[in-house]
């Protein structure tokens, strides 16, 4: 790779204990991308590689084989673990645990991330995917909504992007006192609006309602306008993603959700869905299923008990009912949870992606992972710790890789809606880890444009997806258009992501694809449509010099009657 | 609730079906009721037994309840509802029509079970004759998973009682075979000789497709066709084939049982047999004789082949029929549901009920033991003698999938037919009383669905091996409903012996021609052609010209030898006399010793040897027409989903589901196709039409997953939304830590 450097000598002589094939050894090497792990001795040679941004964790551990041992866990956040043993003797100092350490943690080391190391070149730039005036195209700004400026220095609200979507109707310093009234200074604003119907997503951090029940006048007036601005609809659906209970806390302490007395014609829902917390603990109970080794016995009780599957029915069941609003009910949505940029991201995209086939087409997910999550303020840096060797941070959580699994289960359940296929998604979430671009690098649209300028100094992530686009793409791919997508929130048609969660597991790889032979009729298709139009072309030409009535056009469509007359 | 028929509101005088109709309408109804006679279309030779109008059907269409009124009639083959309203005229509902029984017919032997309503308790009914009052509502749960609910509560009292008495009584009280709808369709049709033979079905009742299939898989056994009248045993088919070794003595021994029964022969030599157990362990006089026979019986598949040989003896390490019953009793509840609320009570705990019913991992056990046998002859190239109890239950199950996994022409339709008619049918399989069809209560403890076990096996291999095999999903879920369909000879009996044995007897009283049952394979007496369509997989990747072509040419003793590590047993054609003679010396000695204690044990670690077996095959390229083995890892096997869900609303994906994978392969297909036929038409004449082929077929958004069983009715339909517990609650201490907000550093 462009870039990378070799930074230590090889070590040779290292076991790499094998949870499915046994202890192999060979040469460990690590470069400031990637560790490598190569053994000559079996047929053909075995490689393990690791993307050291993917490193959790890396531990020495006492080994039983001897006092002369050394061993060291790397603990992955992409769900494997893989153990090395060294011979004392041979590595007295353990360099290479500590060479390790440095380029897995940079920023705890005061290196760079790689991915300002990356000097790779593709013939496209992805940081030219998302334009967020383009995006609204013709549609905005209409007599209801428009684009403000506001926070173009993101002073209104430090995690929100520079353009944002508001009523019209709504004056600045409103604006400003609404932001003081909402978590994070998040404003509701704009996600997406139904091209017929003119209901509206709108998405927002919690009021700061507080124990005392305070109110903002400018704040219940936003609310209001956004219901008047869909004349659909004499109602306005709050979804709050967080349990009854926890907003109650929240509202002990400041926070809190809208009154229904205070804020007429609208209703509140509570999608309980449960926190960051409770995600990460889930996905470790997951990981403890898969590997290194699964339960046959158990393995459906043992899924059970992780939650995990539980907890994407959650997220999907709450953003069926927000798409249904909005398609059946013709009715605005605002969608929030505490701070708006963890479920507020996860259920407002989900809902995008039922309602607007758009982003279910290749550039569409980008786009749609640029603006909810990226724009929007996803804390992608807290949540995944780039760089950072403070495992144990209780901010991380893996809310990213659960909405992509999300995704994954729609892709399931409607496997010719979506333009991209399941390598697409797998190669977003080790991008998600790997640093190698700078796509999912910090925590705002602020950090990324004003204080570091990402764009100049990284590459993007689609750069590299969008120039091999077909690697990528579906070829079940029907266009939807804009039907709405509402798949079926039950475990019944919930399947754990096994080419995911599993798939450091031999025994699980999957086989060749069944795409292998729809795409050689893709092939064969084009080749028989250029055949056609060719030979068509040929005829046409042929046809307009040797026009003669015997040769024209099928004799029952067009008999002229010229004998009749006689 | 919602009724299409309550225009003006009713009265909310009770609970149930009546508050939404008012009573003019009621008499409206009752009106028309006798303007129309109403009556199905009957099938040759059925009978309506009894009627009751008007009855009221309820339906969840897309999730909305509402109610349709007609006549309720049962015949000697169903209990058929007739609606009053008109048919609906969609064509896509046309398309995947049953020519026996439509969507509101239940074939009687397809009744699993019938509950009775009264007011708001439901009641299990095992009989007719009701103490004191008469159910309100009959809900009748299908073997094919459907489900329906009748009110009675409109029809006069007295019909009322007598379409109850009915139904309950033709259902469910023991009847004897004659009772069988097949017996009078029989008699009434003629078959149709020439729709027999698309797809090409062996049906093994002849001592040529015995020799035809011993010559295909170059076997080398002795065809034995002296059993044409059963004089050998019973229990055995007219033709079988057994070990060259084998004599006309010890074929009559002991009724069949402990005759090595060959089924398929391996390219390497060796061969796949079955039998039914002698009881070995008895401690009597005739333990010795079983046991001296037995070992006899073992040198003759040895001595034919030089090979050694392993037995199995299945009900060791499988579960028994009683347990497949049971455990398939438990799981078939998770799909039988009455409501959206009960749909999303069962969701909660969904994978662990699942596993508590035990039902997918039986289906695993099954197949392990498939691919432990498949080990056996592939790499140790042992032959290998699987034995039960019956030697027709779980010997047909892992004799047929290990066929599957071998043999590329067991996965094409006719081959698969092929394959159920010599392992199953022939085989002896106990389909009447494995089904108690007769509802005879000294069978119930035999009841099982060992052959539904066998086909949920097949399609777990399919799921996982789609461009393998030639029939579809739908294909297997149509054979799965077919075995209670009380018309095909194929579910009919216990054996061929008894087929033939009840075919003579109605010969007898004077009648001319034999009955004439059709086989299942006749799949125009169920569907017409464009719908058997649906049974073909269009990702199904048939061997290309290239790799046919060496096929012919004889074969070296097989390319694929060379990879794994073969016996020493093997026979080698540099080998001397001498040597021959040594290793089968041996060979005996060895069987001598460790054959008795080798059948009571099923080896150690035989998993942990049938995983390194697995990742050893998996590391060679994929050859869709060569060895398949499963995946069996927990992950890997899965709900068939089209059989269990298809009739559940809450359950279908809309404009999803693997069919718009099908659909857009088929139209791709019939473009390619077109395209051709363009071409041609082109190449020699200059006129040019083209024909639109998206417009042909209905796009797939308007198709849901349970196509093509069940279609969506309406256009706009309203998503399932979970209802009830959302979550189960855990107690979990997470859950309660405060918000992220204020734990972060910001």
């Amino acid at each position: 790779l462009p870039g990378k450097c070799l930074s230590q000598p090889q070590s040779k002589n290292v076991m790499y204990i094998c949870p499915f094939t046994g202890a192999v050894s060979g040469t460990l090497t690590v470069t400031d991308y990637k560790l490598y792990f190569k053994s000559l001795e079996r047929e053909p040679p075995f490689v393990l590689d690791i993307n050291l941004g993917a490193i959790s964790r890396l531990d020495t551990i006492g080994m039983q084989i001897g006092d002369n041992d050394m061993g060291m866990e790397i603990v992955c956040k992409d769900m494997r673990s893989p153990r090395f043993a060294f011979k004392r003797e041979e590595h007295p100092k353990m360099e290479i645990f500590e060479t390790l350490t440095k380029h897995a943690f940079p920023l705890s080391n005061d290196l760079l991330l790689f991915a300002f190391l990356y000097k790779e070149k593709f013939p496209v730039d992805g940081w030219k995917v998302y334009d967020p005036v383009a995006e609204w195209g013709g549609g905005l700004p209409n007599e209801s909504w428009t684009i403000s400026r506001i926070n173009s220095s993101y002073e209104v609200c430090d995690t929100y992007p520079s353009l944002l979507v508001v009523p019209t109707s709504i004056k600045d310093d409103e604006l400003k006192r609404v932001a003081a009234f909402r978590a994070k200074h998040r404003i509701p604003v704009l996600s997406w609006i139904h091209p017929e119907s003119q209901a509206t997503i709108v998405r927002c951090g919690q009021p700061l309602v507080g124990p005392s029940d305070r109110r903002c006048k400018e704040d219940e007036r936003f609310l209001q306008t956004i219901l008047d601005a869909n004349a659909q609809s004499h109602k306005l659906s709050i979804f709050d993603a967080r349990q009854g209970s926890v907003a109650d806390t929240n509202k002990a302490k400041d926070g809190g959700y809208e009154s229904e007395s205070f804020y007429p014609n609208v209703e509140l829902n509570f999608l309980e869905i449960p926190n960051i917390h409770v995600m990460r603990e889930s996905l470790r109970k997951v990981k403890e299923a898969v590997y290194p080794s699964i339960d046959e016995a158990h393995w459906l009780s043992a899924i059970d008990s992780t939650h995990w599957l539980e907890y994407i029915r959650l997220l999907l069941a709450g953003a069926v009912r927000i798409a249904d609003k909005l398609e059946s009910g013709k009715t605005s949505v605002v969608v929030h949870c505490s701070d708006g940029w963890d479920r507020t991201a996860q259920l407002s995209s989900l809902a995008m992606l039922m309602l607007d086939g758009y982003y279910r087409t290749l550039r569409g997910f980008q786009v749609l992972l640029e603006k909810e999550w990226l724009s929007f303020g996803h804390r992608f840096a807290a949540r995944v710790g780039h760089g950072d060797e403070n495992h144990a941070n209780s901010e991380r959580s893996p809310l990213f890789v659960q909405f992509v699994d999300c995704v994954w289960q729609m892709l399931r359940q409607f496997p010719s809606a979506f333009e991209f296929n399941e390598l697409f998604l797998i190669t977003i979430l080790d991008h998600l880890y790997s640093c190698l671009f700078g796509t999912f690098l910090y925590n705002s649209e602020q950090e990324r444009v004003s204080k570091v300028c990402l764009p100049s100094k990284t590459v993007s992530l689609w750069s590299y997806i969008n120039s091999q686009a077909e690697d990528f793409t579906n070829p079940f791919y029907v266009n939807y258009e804009n039907h709405v997508l509402y798949p079926v929130a039950s475990l019944r048609h919930l399947e754990f992501w096994v080419s995911y969660y599993v798939r450091w597991n031999p025994r699980m790889r999957p086989q060749m694809p069944v795409h292998q032979n729809l795409k050689e009729l893709l092939i064969l298709r084009t080749e028989l449509q250029r055949k056609v139009e060719e030979l068509q072309r040929d005829v046409s030409s042929l046809r307009s010099i040797t026009s003669t009535p015997d040769h024209g056009p099928s004799p029952s469509h067009t008999s002229t009657p010229l004998y009749t007359t006689v | 609730m919602l009724s299409t028929l309550g225009g003006g509101g009713g009265k909310p005088a009770k609970p149930s079906f009546v508050s939404y109709v008012t009573p003019e309408e009621i008499n409206q109804t009752e009106k028309e009721c006798s303007r129309k006679e109403k009556h199905p279309d009957l099938l040759p030779g059925e009978v309506i037994f009894c009627s009751a109008g008007p009855v009221l059907k309820s339906i969840k269409d897309d999730l909305f309840q509402r109610v349709v009124y007609g006549t309720l009639l049962c015949t000697n083959f169903r209990v058929s509802f007739i609606s009053d309203e008109a048919p609906s005229d969609e064509e896509a509902a046309q398309l995947f029509k049953n020519k026996l029984y439509g969507e509101n017919d239940i074939p009687l032997t397809c009744v699993d079970h019938i509950y009775g309503g009264f007011d708001d308790k439901k009641k299990l009914i095992i009989s007719g004759f009701v103490k004191n009052k008469y159910p309100s509502k009959i809900i009748v749960c299908c073997k094919d998973l459907r489900l329906f609910h009748f009110s009675l509560a409109y029809a006069k009292e007295e019909d009322a009682k007598k379409i109850f008495q009915g139904i309950v009584y033709h259902c469910l009280e023991p009847k004897s075979l004659k009772c069988v709808f097949a017996f009078s369709y029989g008699e009434k049709t003629l078959l149709n000789k020439e729709n027999q033979t698309k797809p090409k079905t062996v049906m093994f009742d002849t001592s040529e497709d015995w020799a035809q299939e011993i010559k295909r898989t170059k076997g080398n056994c002795k065809l034995i066709s002296n059993n044409a009248d059963f004089s050998i045993s019973a229990k055995l088919p007219q033709f079988f084939i057994v070990p060259t070794h084998v004599t006309q003595e010890d074929l009559t021994k002991f009724d069949g049982k402990g005759i090595p029964i060959w089924c398929w022969s391996h390219h390497s030599g060796c061969a796949l047999f079955k039998t039914a157990s002698l009881p070995l362990m008895q401690e009597d006089a005739s333990s010795q004789l079983y046991k001296s026979y037995m070992e006899g019986m073992l040198n003759a598949v040895a001595q034919t082949h030089l090979y050694s040989v392993k037995t199995e003896e299945l009900s060791d390490s499988l579960p028994t029929v009683q347990d497949i019953q049971q455990s398939y009793s438990k799981f078939k509840q998770f799909f039988l549901l009455d409501n959206t609320n009960d749909f999303w009570m069962t969701d909660v705990k969904w994978f662990s009920s699942l596993e508590g019913s035990c039902w997918l991992d039986i289906i695993r056990q099954c197949l392990a033991k498939a691919v432990e046998v498949v080990e056996c002859l592939e790499k140790e190239n042992t032959n290998v003698l699987i034995m039960e109890e019956e030697g027709s239950d779980l010997c047909c199950v892992i004799s047929s999938l290990v066929q599957l996994m071998f043999d590329p022409y067991y996965r094409t339709l006719g081959g698969f037919q092929s394959l159920i008619q010599k392992e199953w049918v022939m085989g002896g399989h106990r389909f009447l009383d494995r089904c108690n069809h007769l509802h005879l209560k000294d069978k119930e403890q035999s009841q099982a669905p060992v052959f539904l076990l066998f086909l949920e096996s097949v399609w777990q291999l399919q799921q996982q091996y789609p461009p393998a095999f030639q029939f579809s999903e739908t294909y297997l879920t149509v054979l799965s409903d077919s075995i209670d369909v009380s018309v095909f000879s194929t579910f009919l009996f216990n054996s061929p012996h008894h087929m033939a044995s009840i075919a003579k007897a109605m010969l007898e009283p004077g009648q001319r021609s034999p009955v004439n049952w059709p086989t299942v394979w006749d799949w125009s007496v169920q569907f017409d052609s464009r719908a058997q369509d649906f049974f073909i997989n269009p990702l199904y990747m048939e061997r290309s010209r290239q790799d046919k072509a060496p096929r012919k040419m004889p074969r070296p003793k097989h390319q694929r030898h060379q990879s794994l590590p073969s016996s020493a047993f093997k026979f080698s054609p540099s080998a001397k006399k001498g040597f021959l003679k040594d290793e089968t010396d041996s060979l005996k000695k060895m069987l001598r010793v460790k054959r008795l204690s080798r059948w009571m044990n099923s080896p150690d670690s035989a998993q942990a040897s049938t995983r390194e077996f697995f990742v050893a095959w998996q590391r060679r390229p994929l050859d869709y027409h060569g060895l398949l083995l499963p995946c069996l890892e927990g992950p890997t096997l899965r709900l068939w989903s089209q059989r269990y869900l298809r009739w559940i609303p809450e359950a279908q994906i809309f404009g999803g589901g693997s069919i718009t994978i099908l659909k857009k392969l088929a139209d791709l297909l019939a473009e390619v196709q077109d395209l051709r036929g363009n071409l041609d038409r082109q190449a020699c004449r200059a006129d040019f039409n083209h024909q639109g082929v998206v417009a042909r077929a209905k796009s797939s958004i308007q198709l849901s997953s349970a196509f093509p069983f069940t279609m969506p009715r309406s256009r706009s339909f309203k998503p399932a939304i979970p209802i009830g517990p959302l979550h189960s609650l855990i107690t979990d201490s997470l859950a309660d830590q405060e918000d992220e907000e204020n734990l972060g550093i910001v």
